[in-house]
């Protein structure tokens, strides 16, 4: 490959000089243009340093919540009814009364942080609940969507969501029926990855991703879920807030909630970093992607599906309706500024969660609900990084 | 040494309508082969069977030696569509992401190693767009863009470069510039294969020649096929003769 004899960039409407040219007109002018060089290196990796110090943040913020949901999660001697030696290793080991205890300190730093900010949020476990799995669904909904978004999909997420509303409205008709007592959010995950499957099916045999299959998907979805609905009425008798699942509310995020949600968020992180490369081929060049051998049916199921797992999660926070705004919109506001894909994922990130930041601050403050309040921020975010971005057109594929 | 590509009796239809019908050809290393056509002559859907984008109907492909339906060796091809095909107009990937994407078929879910960097460096010194690395492949001009994707597939380490009409709304400047790129590169060793709907391009550039208009009119060397009638023949079909004087 090398000893070519390579033309010289000869692009009439180049209008960059060639770094390796040396035949420029004026050494004043190569002089000045170095030192323009110079000044965009530095101002990239200056703004390269503050995303990742951002990153870095976000990591470390996430890993202590983490942590807190595990010692909630402890401190109430999980598993232990199976076996009566289980519950005496707790004791013996302290393990169970020192999550009691860790879980306490953290209630007594948020006493400590509701006094100096004269609220009265912190010292409750459940608004700790709230901000966990909020920052949660803050990174891997901009994660996943990067890839949607570019794969023209953005819509999948709103028609998961529906499906997801499905599997609620059968949760609600299986546990009346049968008396069980397990997580509605459960049941809706495991619908919702039928309704990816489904939907990459349809896509499948109907040759592109066309809006059809997904408009299908979606309404047929929400159909059955409100025909599940109503018709259970009639002889369940649990009170399940579903405006609280359609609408977002925080009232919906239970302890057990909140953990499928770490689970899910530490899922979809560990499947995206391995399988970065191969989903970027794809989403960037399927045809070529599947030239050089890639399995793109595979990894577009593991999208879909990695979309239905974060959609079920999100769902708490943000409602059915809301759901796919949290996947979209961060990261149509980081592909207006960033410069690289890699660039694109870690603002989608941080737009994310400064949206989730911005939308939890304003709801608890103003005692309204946090799913609008979340999006209308993220648009907040979106408006200012079209005005500050010199990107005349738009920087996602419109057909 | 067995051939790149070789058709046998390949034939594929959409529907009632073929596209296709029972091509024979095949393409030896270093090979330079121009794939002409008039319009909606099944060039593209050729180019496709050949790369396993497609099953024959009837016929078989052999790539590198091996049935084309479970070729193990997907590094080994380079493929540049027609710009439309690929998000590069809108996407924000910068042209190194661009050519490094030439070795995730060989670096799987690892990792790219110091090698796999060398080697997407030297191809974007390759072609000559180094200084571009950082742009982004949606902010450069249709002859640095095919630019970007012949790295892409020069830092595959392809021993066969399939292009399908690399050059459409790249000026005429950047375009001889382009195809004098692929010259160098196929004095290397690299066999290309190249839809190109200009023919006096092709029979300037190709070694050899397959005129196709869903049947193959003419497969052999350039001389052969500007003496024959192959071209008369192929697109007087449609009705569409096209002259060139080069």
């Amino acid at each position: 490959m090398s000893g070519t004899e390579t033309p010289t960039d000869s692009d009439s409407d180049s209008d960059l000089a060639s770094a390796s040219g040396d035949d420029s007109p004026s050494t004043a002018q190569s002089v000045s243009r170095e030192e323009e060089t110079r000044r965009d290196y530095r101002a990239r990796s200056l703004r390269r340093r503050v995303e990742l110090t951002g990153i870095a943040l976000v990591g470390a913020v996430t890993v202590l919540l983490i942590g807190f949901l595990f010692i909630d999660w402890l401190r109430h001697y999980p598993l232990a009814d199976l076996h009566p030696s289980l519950e005496s290793a707790y004791t013996v080991t302290g393990i169970g009364p020192g999550a009691q205890l860790l879980f306490e300190q953290v209630l007594i730093v948020g006493m400590w942080m509701d006094y100096v900010l004269g609220s009265n949020l912190f010292q409750y476990a459940f608004v700790w609940r709230q901000i966990t799995t909020g920052i949660l669904v803050g990174i891997v909904a901009p994660l996943v969507g990067t890839y949607l978004v570019h794969r023209q999909m953005a819509l999948i997420g709103e028609t998961l969501a529906h499906t997801a509303f499905a599997g609620i409205a059968v949760g609600i008709l299986f546990s009346g029926l049968t008396g069980w007592d397990g997580s509605l959010l459960l049941v809706a995950l495991v619908v919702s990855v039928l309704g990816a499957l489904a939907v990459q099916w349809l896509t499948e045999h109907t040759s592109t991703y066309g809006d059809v299959p997904i408009a299908i998907m979606l309404t047929g979805s929400f159909a059955v879920g409100t025909l599940l609905i109503s018709w259970s009425r009639g002889f369940v008798a649990i009170a399940v807030e579903i405006e609280g699942f359609l609408f977002g509310s925080l009232g919906v995020v239970t302890a057990g909630g909140a953990r499928l949600m770490a689970v899910l968020t530490v899922a979809v992180v560990v499947v995206v970093a391995v399988t970065y490369k191969q989903l970027l081929f794809i989403t960037f060049d399927e045809q070529a992607a599947r030239v050089a051998q890639l399995d793109v049916t595979r990894y577009n199921t593991l999208l879909v599906v990695m979309t239905a797992v974060v959609v079920v999660g999100a769902m708490q926070v943000l409602g059915v309706i809301l759901v796919a705004g949290m996947l979209v919109i961060p990261v149509a506001a980081a592909s207006q500024v960033a410069q690289s894909f890699r660039e694109t994922l870690y603002l989608s990130i941080l737009f994310g969660e400064l949206s989730i930041i911005a939308g939890f601050a304003f709801a608890f403050s103003q005692g309204l609900p946090a799913g609008g309040s979340i999006i209308v921020a993220a648009i907040g975010i979106y408006l200012l990084a079209v005005l500050v971005s010199d990107r005349p057109g738009a920087a996602i594929s419109m057909h | 040494m067995s051939s790149v590509v070789d058709c046998h009796g390949v034939s594929f239809a959409y529907g009632e309508q073929p596209a296709v019908s029972d091509v024979s050809l095949t393409v030896e290393q270093g090979d330079f082969l121009g794939l002409i056509g008039p319009n909606g002559s099944g060039k593209t859907t050729l180019l496709h069977l050949m790369l396993g984008l497609l099953s024959p109907d009837e016929g078989s492909i052999e790539l590198f030696g091996q049935p084309v339906d479970d070729i193990d060796q997907g590094n080994r091809i380079g493929y540049v569509s027609q710009q439309a095909t690929s998000r590069g107009g809108t996407m924000p990937v910068t042209v190194r992401e661009c050519v490094r994407m030439g070795r995730f078929a060989h670096a799987g879910h690892a990792r790219l190693s110091a090698d796999d960097e060398a080697i997407a460096e030297e191809a974007l010194e390759t072609v000559g767009i180094t200084d571009l690395a950082e742009q982004r492949v949606n902010e450069l001009s249709g002859g640095q863009r095919q630019r970007a994707y012949i790295a892409r597939a020069l830092a595959s380490e392809a021993d066969l470069l399939a292009l399908d009409e690399p050059t459409v709304g790249v000026d005429a400047e950047s375009r001889d510039a382009f195809y004098q790129l692929l010259e160098s590169l196929n004095n290397d060793g690299i066999a290309i294969i190249l839809i190109e709907h200009d023919i006096g391009v092709v029979t300037d550039r190709a070694d050899r020649i397959a005129c196709i208009n869903t049947e193959l009119y003419h497969h052999g060397d350039t001389e052969s096929f500007v003496e024959s009638d192959a071209l008369s023949e192929a697109y007087g079909a449609t009705g569409t003769v096209v002259h060139h004087h080069h």
